[in-house]
């Protein structure tokens, strides 16, 4: 009954337990949700949605945060 | 010289020396260095989290966002729609809307695309950002970029980590002197006296990064930067002497001898 998911992490081709939300695979991966902002299929999710946010089969995400940088 | 604040939408910035963060040997080294330079912004770059290795530490353990106002950069995007996209997961990954824009042209030079840069900066404004644009000393440019919306220019004094200095002060007084918002000069500061220079020259604040981390001692000219910054701000508002090609003696000829 537990399906899986195929998902797309950062370029990363991942393997996922379905009923995922982006809240629950940021707390799998022991990223704080605070420090980051999370693109999902090139949408830029709203903090607050995290746990509303279901993941499904072959779902792109890219997760971001700050880095030193001054100018590249 | 008491109330000599700089105000960029609204909002105050105690120092006028701005720092980035990159480039330095670690976080400890990046926050000592911050710290001993008295800046109150500091740039940051936008990137994927290492998601394979959580042991990594993050520079917001280091650099405390209550304590210094996070500027998010668009370092490392060449079109409008890189740029527009990093601003836009910067603001969601941040906790403001400030971004300092940068739209690149080239990779030799990092010099930026100009009508891209235009062109990006009038999409972000519209969204609510408060757009700080990095950009070339052009004077017809920069008044564009306030013409959209930008309430602080950011033109360069050479190419990004040159250390070459102030190579066109012709250039940047005549923006200082036509551009009614805060001029930030950014990017090509080697050492404190360019630093200097860009403030004697009217410049609202100064923004490196290079020039600190890539020091023989990152710590000690950090301090040197700090002291640069301040000593051009008073020289500026202090006014100098004209230039002269002939000598004014200093000392009365009355009572000689």
């Amino acid at each position: 009954m537990d399906s899986e998911i195929q998902i797309h992490l950062n370029g990363q081709a991942r393997t996922w337990r379905s009923g995922t939300t982006v809240a629950d695979l940021l707390h799998d991966l022991d990223i704080k949700a605070e420090r980051v902002a999370v693109e999902l299929n090139l949408e830029v999710l709203d903090r607050a949605t995290f746990d509303q946010r279901l993941l499904k089969d072959g779902d792109r995400l890219e997760i971001l945060g700050f880095i030193g940088g001054g100018s590249l | 010289m008491a109330d000599d604040r700089l105000m960029i939408a609204g909002r105050e910035f105690k120092s006028r020396l701005w720092v980035g963060t990159g480039k330095y040997k670690d976080f400890v080294e990046t926050q000592k260095a911050i710290e001993i330079s008295g800046a109150d912004v500091v740039t940051v770059a936008v990137r994927r989290v290492n998601i394979t290795d959580r042991s990594k530490e993050n520079l917001l353990d280091y650099i405390d966002p209550k304590k210094y106002t996070i500027l998010p950069n668009t370092a490392g995007c060449y079109s409008v729609e890189d740029a527009v996209r990093y601003s836009r997961l910067a603001r969601a990954a941040g906790v403001s809307d400030l971004v300092k824009l940068e739209v690149l042209g080239d990779e030799r030079t990092l010099f930026p695309d100009t009508a891209g840069l235009i062109e990006a900066a009038k999409i972000l404004v519209k969204e609510g950002f408060i757009v700080l644009p990095y950009t070339n000393d052009d004077p017809i440019v920069a008044q564009k970029l306030v013409d959209v919306g930008c309430p602080a220019v950011m033109p360069l004094a050479a190419p990004i980590g040159s250390g070459l200095g102030i190579r066109n002060p012709y250039n940047l007084k005549i923006i200082m002197e036509m551009i009614k918002v805060p001029i930030i000069v950014d990017a090509g500061v080697g050492t404190a006296s360019d630093a200097a220079f860009a403030m004697e020259l009217g410049a609202d604040a100064v923004l490196m990064n290079t020039a600190i981390a890539g020091a023989q001692d990152p710590l000690a000219m950090a301090e040197a930067m700090k002291y640069a910054v301040h000593a051009g701000r008073l020289a500026y508002r202090a006014g100098r002497i004209p230039r002269k090609l002939y000598a004014t003696a200093s000392s009365p000829i009355e009572g000689m001898l």
